[in-house]
């Protein structure tokens, strides 16, 4: 409520403080000449009148809540704090609840606390306010007071958006940069409890750990290749159909197909792309499976009724459309001319798509297939469903295996205690996960730019 | 000025020795009629220079001399063209071999995204027209020699055609089309995008290629028909309005469209 009434009191400012410097400089330029057009000085006075105010707002917001929820447990009955933190959490959601309307009835001691809350609550709403108009005010008469014809405030302008893209940008890097530390942090830990040779060169999985100290049971086993092996298997399976599938389709939608046909089929193979994998995970597990299996049965092999066979058979299908669209949009973004010279020499329409469409279309296609492989290691739903959840360590592609994400999920699913190496082993999972994704792009981008710089 | 309906090409259209002719051809894109009725013939060994403002359909002629119009999808053509008395768009005519009989050179330089060597190597490659690898390296060096690029390039056949500058990349393409022993070389404006001096070694190379092959050659500039070619045919909205000896049509133009522009009225 308060938060809107700011923005709009600042929107106001916003708009005041600009016509009030532009007409500030109307005024200055008929007496000297200006450095800048009246409205960058009314650009500048609307920013540094409103910036900073939004600026403040933001660290304010993240801040007042654990700063409140913290002196209210300094004044908490006693009797609730002797019973430990969690106790305390509750007795502060449950203050939290009481102060936002439910039945005071219910718990009497707590009543001090909730009108403390409440008290705290409204000062911070007067202060905050208080302190950010005080701020906008001042942002506003300092510039105002120092609005001379020689200050360039089209450069000023200038240096104050782009250091508004600059931060944009950087919260992007930033996130990123938080996710992985927290990644690795956990990682960290997990490698504290189990050695990273074992885990990367293990090859044994099976990372169920007692719970309790008296309970029975293993101390779990974390070693990493199944998961790898399983995950590369179905990779490759899933790989090896989409990849000549995908170019395939592409080609002759780019190069043979008649603008109506295209108008069909490229949505229609789109389609495919947009279909829940949860779907397609199911399509594999109760039609390709048992139909493998079938067959295998047929010429005597002993095909188990999860296989990677099954999963990679499916996530290639589901990922056919990915290689399709992206390498149809390298091969129309082949220059015509190239085509032209091919057949002006009197190539035909094969030999010229083999010998100077794709060669000049390979780094968006090498991009595409990269992006694609990004996509096999990273699906997790077909796996879950159709290639089962065994750490089997086999590179034979009709017995079940587990990859890499599966096992995150599992490994999280559930009542966890947060520090147990089960759980930690997600993050090392993770840890690897993203290297690999890592490398793969780094790869690629190599290839790409090698390639590049060979016929640019 | 206007157009006369049905008008019949002022000069000499036709030739004693001609490699092509072309009869009464109509070209369509789609509903929209590009070329009226145009005959002509193309002399062997004389290179003939195709003039007329922009969008009076010089390529699009060009380009029905060796069906590369054929890769349009709404383009209709009808009428005669004939290369050795042999009728290029009879139903049997294929055209693989015909282009390789009639090459193209296009107005920006396209070499393919292969090495200097490949470029060359690639009609006779797919055309199997050696075989050998010393063959090859023969015909490709024999290309590039006469289109005036082996000095340049001797040292570097392995690199790649692109990293070569404007001019070098277009006498590239110009040996690549040699490298399939044409009869006839198209060029479309092939010295728009290049510079005085590249510009005066390709019409020095068209001069010497004229001993073996006949040239049709598209260009805008008035002072290159004059240099490089013997007739000379001016085109006005997709009608053939003038043939005649280069020099005449240069200094007595029989047409007043002709005349209108080459002194620079319009165009
Ligand atoms: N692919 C095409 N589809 C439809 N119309 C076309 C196509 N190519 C050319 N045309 C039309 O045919 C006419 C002749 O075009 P053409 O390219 O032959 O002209 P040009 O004489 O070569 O011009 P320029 O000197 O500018 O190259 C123009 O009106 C043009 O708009
Ligand atoms: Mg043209």
């Amino acid at each position: 409520m308060t938060f809107s009434y700011l923005l709009l009191i600042l929107a106001v400012f916003c708009i005041a403080a600009f016509l009030i410097g532009k007409g500030r400089a109307r005024t200055m330029a008929s007496t000297s000449t200006l450095s800048s057009l009246p409205s960058h000085y009314g650009s500048m006075l609307a920013l540094w009148t409103c910036l900073p105010p939004l600026l403040l707002m933001l660290i304010w917001g993240l801040v007042d809540d654990p700063v409140i929820d913290s002196l209210v447990t300094a004044n908490l009955p006693a009797a609730v704090v002797e019973h430990g933190s969690t106790a305390v959490q509750l007795a502060i959601s449950k203050v939290h609840n009481l102060a936002n309307g439910a039945d005071l009835q219910d718990d009497p001691t707590l009543a001090p606390a909730v009108l403390h809350l409440v008290e705290l609550q409204a000062r911070n709403q007067l202060i905050s306010s208080g302190v950010i108009i005080a701020l906008a005010l001042a942002g506003f008469a300092l510039t105002l007071g120092r609005l001379v014809p020689q200050r360039n405030a089209r450069n000023e302008v200038e240096g104050i958006i782009k250091g508004l893209l600059f931060a944009s940008s950087g919260i992007a890097v930033l996130t990123t940069i938080g996710i992985l530390s927290s990644v690795l942090f956990e990682a960290w830990q997990f490698f504290g409890k189990v050695n990273v040779f074992d885990f990367l060169f293990g090859t044994v999985w099976s990372p169920q750990v007692a719970l309790r100290a008296d309970q029975s049971g293993s101390s779990g086993s974390f070693g990493a290749i199944p998961l790898f092996t399983g995950t590369l298997l179905i990779s490759v399976i899933a790989m090896a159909i989409a990849v000549p599938i995908g170019l395939m389709a592409a080609i002759y939608l780019s190069e043979y197909a008649t603008p109506r046909i295209r108008n069909y089929a490229k949505p229609a193979l789109e389609i495919l792309a947009g279909i829940p994998t949860v779907v397609y995970g199911f399509f594999a597990a109760l039609t390709v499976a048992p139909i493998l299996r079938d067959a295998g049965a047929g010429i005597g092999l002993d095909v188990s009724s999860e296989s990677a066979m099954a999963a990679g058979l499916v996530m290639g299908v589901m990922i056919i459309p990915f290689v399709s669209s992206l390498s149809d949009d390298v091969i129309n973004s082949v220059p015509q001319s190239l085509r032209d010279g091919s057949y002006g020499l009197g190539a035909t329409r094969s030999e010229t798509i083999r010998q100077v469409v794709l060669p000049a279309a390979l780094p968006g296609i090498v991009g595409a297939v990269m992006l694609a492989v990004s996509r096999a290691i990273g699906e997790t739903m077909i796996v879950a469903m159709a290639a089962g959840l065994a750490a089997n360590l086999t590179a034979n592609p009709l017995e079940s295996v587990t990859t890499v994400t599966v096992q995150i999920v599992t490994l999280l699913v559930g009542d966890q205690e947060f520090d147990s190496p089960k759980t930690l082993a997600a993050f090392a999972l993770g840890l690897v996960l993203f290297l690999v994704t890592l490398c793969l792009n780094f790869v690629a981008l190599k290839v790409v730019q090698k390639y590049r710089e060979q016929y640019d | 000025m206007s157009i006369i309906e049905n008008h019949k090409t002022d000069g000499q259209p036709f030739s004693e020795n001609p490699k092509l002719k072309a009869r009464d051809v109509r070209v369509f894109y789609g509903e929209k009629q590009a070329i009226f009725d145009v005959s002509l013939d193309i002399g062997a060994n004389e290179v003939i220079a195709l003039i007329g403002p922009s969008g009076c359909g010089k390529s699009t002629f060009l380009r029905c001399l060796n069906r590369m119009n054929d890769t349009i999808d709404i383009c209709r053509i009808e009428g005669e063209i004939l290369l050795d008395d042999e009728n290029i768009y009879a139903p049997k005519m294929d055209v693989v071999p015909l282009r390789a009989r009639v090459g193209m050179v296009f107005q920006k330089p396209n070499p393919f995204p292969k090495s200097i060597y490949d470029n060359v190597a690639y009609g006779p490659r797919i055309h199997g027209l050696v075989h050998h690898r010393d063959e090859l390296d023969e015909v490709v060096e024999k290309s590039l020699q006469r289109a005036g690029l082996w000095n340049e390039v001797k040292d570097r056949l392995h690199a790649p055609g692109t990293g070569l500058s404007g001019g070098q990349q277009q006498r590239l393409c110009i040996a690549r089309t040699i490298a399939v022993d044409p009869e006839v070389i198209l060029m479309d404006e092939p010295c728009s995008a290049l510079d005085p001096i590249a510009t005066a070694k390709i019409e020095e190379l068209i001069d010497e290629l004229r001993e073996n092959y006949t040239i049709a050659i598209v260009t805008h500039s008035m002072q290159q028909a004059a240099r490089v070619s013997q007739r000379t045919a001016y085109f006005h909205l997709g009608q053939l309005i003038e043939v005649n000896p280069t020099d005449l049509v240069f200094t007595t133009p029989e047409h007043t469209l002709t005349e209108a522009y080459i002194t620079g009225r319009f165009g």
